[in-house]
């Protein structure tokens, strides 16, 4: 170890993996909905594709998680999305690419992907 | 950096590893490999999470599920439904984790937890102690850092002075001023040494804080070995704790491997290295200088002070001397400064004190709470009181070294001095608590024959003193005591305690002396009317069977394994008290609670 500067790298390197377990208020949550009928539909693509993003894109202070049935199973998998402050998004019939997208456009961006929302499903 | 979406946590401490949860991480690993989860979800050992009465503990993140008591077979449900499916297995959480509604808690609103303020636990629990990136994620070494970049050794130590620190291995010396005297020292070569011999009984603070977090005690020795002048260290770790001394090697290792212990640190011209020594199990080496004494390879036997190991310690060199849980403490004082630590605690001990509590308690486990909360939130608050709702009677705090709490100052303000005011002391830490079944004439019997035994034999009051005052204890608890008994043993107690070599001795009596200060008349029932009151002392215990109550059933002569019990069926029984051994079996029987205690 030479200088503070380096411990400092060796942190950051390893803050983003163990922050998680911080008990944290803010954030950005991403659920994504696993109940039978979400997995059945395709749901763990889904999660891998957010996972991969995140990762790819060093993103901090994102949460994924998931949880059972989110009720309309027809329209599974679904996602929601809550940033901090704003009201929740839920993306309907996802697919991995469309992932990516939500990733990009409304992850990074706070811009909603509005055409995969369940209002244009609707 | 891998990504993953949920943190398991499982506690890798003593207390959970002897429940089996080195087995359920095993399980864990298969069952995540089955369901092809190994990429999303990471598995990690830590240290203890102080609840150790529910172990094993597991606790998953980002939602902080804590689960409790988790066996082999809950895992594969805790995969398929919590880690898959995200469905939380409520049934499997810690009762008092969840909110009416199923919602989960934070940790700081867990009853056991609310109370606590974990300074010296930070990381424990939190961290993988196996891997030194996690302790710098949590600013780990940033501390030595800024020591050894931005201060003098005189403004280190002076910063320490300034915290109010004091040494938490049971005496409460200022921690700053030993420092001082080491670094004031004269010698070409000076070392730094920890004590972490933990040996008192129902005490497992350093333990868990070697176990859950080693290098902060690594990072805390080397400040201390910049402040005085100090390039070599040695932890002095009992062998009976193997996880303990697992951990510490890999942490060595580590530190090594990145440079935080070594040749330059930080690039600067301080140079530092820790080594372990292995205890062999023997109490006094507790003792300072009859650590030191054993570090140097020779038999471990106390010496009269002074010399003081600041002047004179490992190899005749100036030797600075800490416990695991004042180092502990270190790294933070630095990074939050003095005034932080002053804010925290009584006027005359700041901090936090970690307990290991045990005994009759509903929440047995390692509790850390700020100086001057009372026995009472600890008990009642943080350790849920005692089990079947039975009355709390005393608390041994100090281990063989202090003394009895009674009921009436449960809400002494817990500090090093309001301890010693009552007659115990703040010792390293234990907290045992006891209820009405337990006899104080056989508590102070059992840490007496503690001490006889670990008695190194080196100093005559200790070695003969603690004997004859054993004598008298067994003789009281078999019925045999006489009038004077307890005059004598006030009188060889304060003997002892003025005139033994070391620590060992002088504090030997204080749980005798203690018992009798506030439960003599327990004493003067066991010597006056041969009775035990709390039923424990067997040789004062008679089985008798009452015979109005008796139906005649004859359950109780089954069980009997003596046959002391004889009598027609259908008429009241009678116990032979010369066949009886006292077992209780036939008390346990009875359905018609004929038979009792007396």
């Amino acid at each position: 170890m030479k200088s503070l500067q380096e411990l400092e790298q060796i942190k950051q390197k390893t803050l983003d993996s163990v922050s998680l377990r911080k008990d944290r208020a803010g954030g950005i949550r991403i659920v994504v909905g696993m109940g039978t009928c979400g997995i059945a539909a395709g749901a763990r693509p889904v999660l891998m594709s957010f996972l991969e993003e995140v990762q790819k894109r060093n993103l901090r202070d994102v949460t994924i998680t998931q949880t059972g049935c989110i009720g309309v199973c027809r329209l599974e998998p679904m996602v929601e999305v809550t940033r901090p402050g704003e009201e929740k998004v839920t993306y309907v019939k996802m697919t991995a690419e469309k992932a990516k997208r939500v990733i990009s456009e409304h992850i990074v961006n706070g811009k909603i992907v509005n055409e995969y929302t369940i209002g244009a499903a609707e | 950096m891998e990504f993953y979406r949920s943190h398991v946590l499982i506690c890798g401490g003593t207390g959970c590893h002897s429940s089996g949860s080195s087995d359920i991480r095993e399980v864990f690993q298969t069952e995540l490999k089955k369901n092809h989860l190994e990429n999303e979800v990471l598995l990690v050992q830590t240290g203890c999470f102080g609840l150790c009465e529910v172990g094993p503990v597991v606790i998953v993140y980002p939602e902080g599920a804590f689960y409790s008591r988790i066996t082999k077979e809950d895992v594969p449900r805790i995969v398929s439904e919590h880690l898959l499916k995200g469905r939380i297995v409520t049934d499997l959480l810690y009762h008092d984790s969840i909110h009416e509604d199923d919602a989960i808690k934070s940790l700081d609103e867990v009853n056991f937890y609310k109370k606590q303020k974990r300074l010296a636990l930070r990381n424990c629990g939190v961290i993988d102690p196996e891997k030194i990136e996690e302790y710098i994620a949590f600013d780990g070494y940033k501390a030595l850092g800024k020591v050894l970049t931005e201060m003098t050794p005189e403004e280190t130590i002076e910063l320490i002075k300034a915290s109010g620190l004091r040494g938490r291995g049971g005496a409460g010396f200022p921690t700053g001023l030993k420092w001082d005297f080491t670094a004031k020292a004269k010698g070409d070569k000076k070392y730094v040494c920890c004590n972490a011999d933990e040996g008192d009984p129902g005490a497992f603070m350093d333990r868990s804080v070697l176990e859950g977090d080693p290098h902060c005690v690594l990072e805390a020795m080397a400040i201390a070995g910049y402040a005085v002048g100090a390039d070599q260290g040695y932890i002095y770790v009992r062998a009976e704790y193997p996880i303990a001394v697992k951990r510490l090697t890999i942490a060595i290792a580590q530190a090594r491997q990145m440079g935080l212990l070594g040749k330059n640190i930080f690039g600067t011209n301080f140079s530092f290295d820790i080594e372990l020594r292995l205890g062999a199990g023997a109490f006094v080496c507790g003792e300072e200088t009859a650590l030191m004494a054993s570090i140097e390879g020779n038999r471990g036997e106390p010496r009269p002070r002074p010399p003081f190991p600041a002047v004179k310690g490992v190899f005749g060199k100036p030797t600075l001397l800490n416990n695991v849980e004042t180092y502990a403490n270190i790294p933070q004082i630095i990074l939050n400064g003095p005034e932080w630590f002053r804010s925290i605690g009584t006027e005359k001990s700041k901090g936090t004190k970690v307990f290991a509590l045990g005994g009759k308690i509903v929440n047995t486990g390692l509790v850390e709470v700020p100086m001057g909360t009372t026995l009472r939130e600890i008990i009642y608050e943080i350790g849920g009181g005692i089990p079947g709702g039975k009355e709390f009677k005393a608390a041994q705090t100090g281990g063989p070294s202090g003394g009895c709490i009674p009921a009436e100052h449960l809400d002494t303000p817990i500090d090093y001095d309001s301890l010693s005011e009552i007659g115990s002391m703040m010792g390293s830490g234990g907290l045992i608590v006891m209820d009405n079944d337990n006899c104080m004439v056989d508590i102070a019997r059992f840490f007496l024959d503690f001490t006889v035994d670990e008695s190194c034999g080196k100093c005559p009051p200790c070695r003969i003193g603690t004997k004859r005052m054993l004598e008298i204890l067994d003789r009281i608890t078999k019925g045999q005591g006489e009038e004077g008994d307890i005059e004598k043993l006030e009188t060889l107690g304060k003997n002892i305690k003025a005139s033994a070599l070391c620590g060992l001795g002088q504090t030997a009596p204080n749980p005798i002396l203690s018992t009798i200060r506030y439960f003599r008349e327990e004493y003067e029932a066991h010597i006056r009317d041969k009775k035990c009151p709390a039923g424990v002392c067997q040789a004062l215990l008679q089985i008798v069977i009452q015979a109005d109550l008796c139906r005649g059933c004859g359950l109780c002569v089954k069980v009997c394994p003596t046959v002391a019990i004889s009598g027609e069926r259908k008429s009241p029984y009678v116990i032979d008290q010369n066949k009886c051994i006292k077992c209780g079996a036939c008390l346990e029987k009875c359905p018609f609670k004929a038979i009792v205690k007396g």
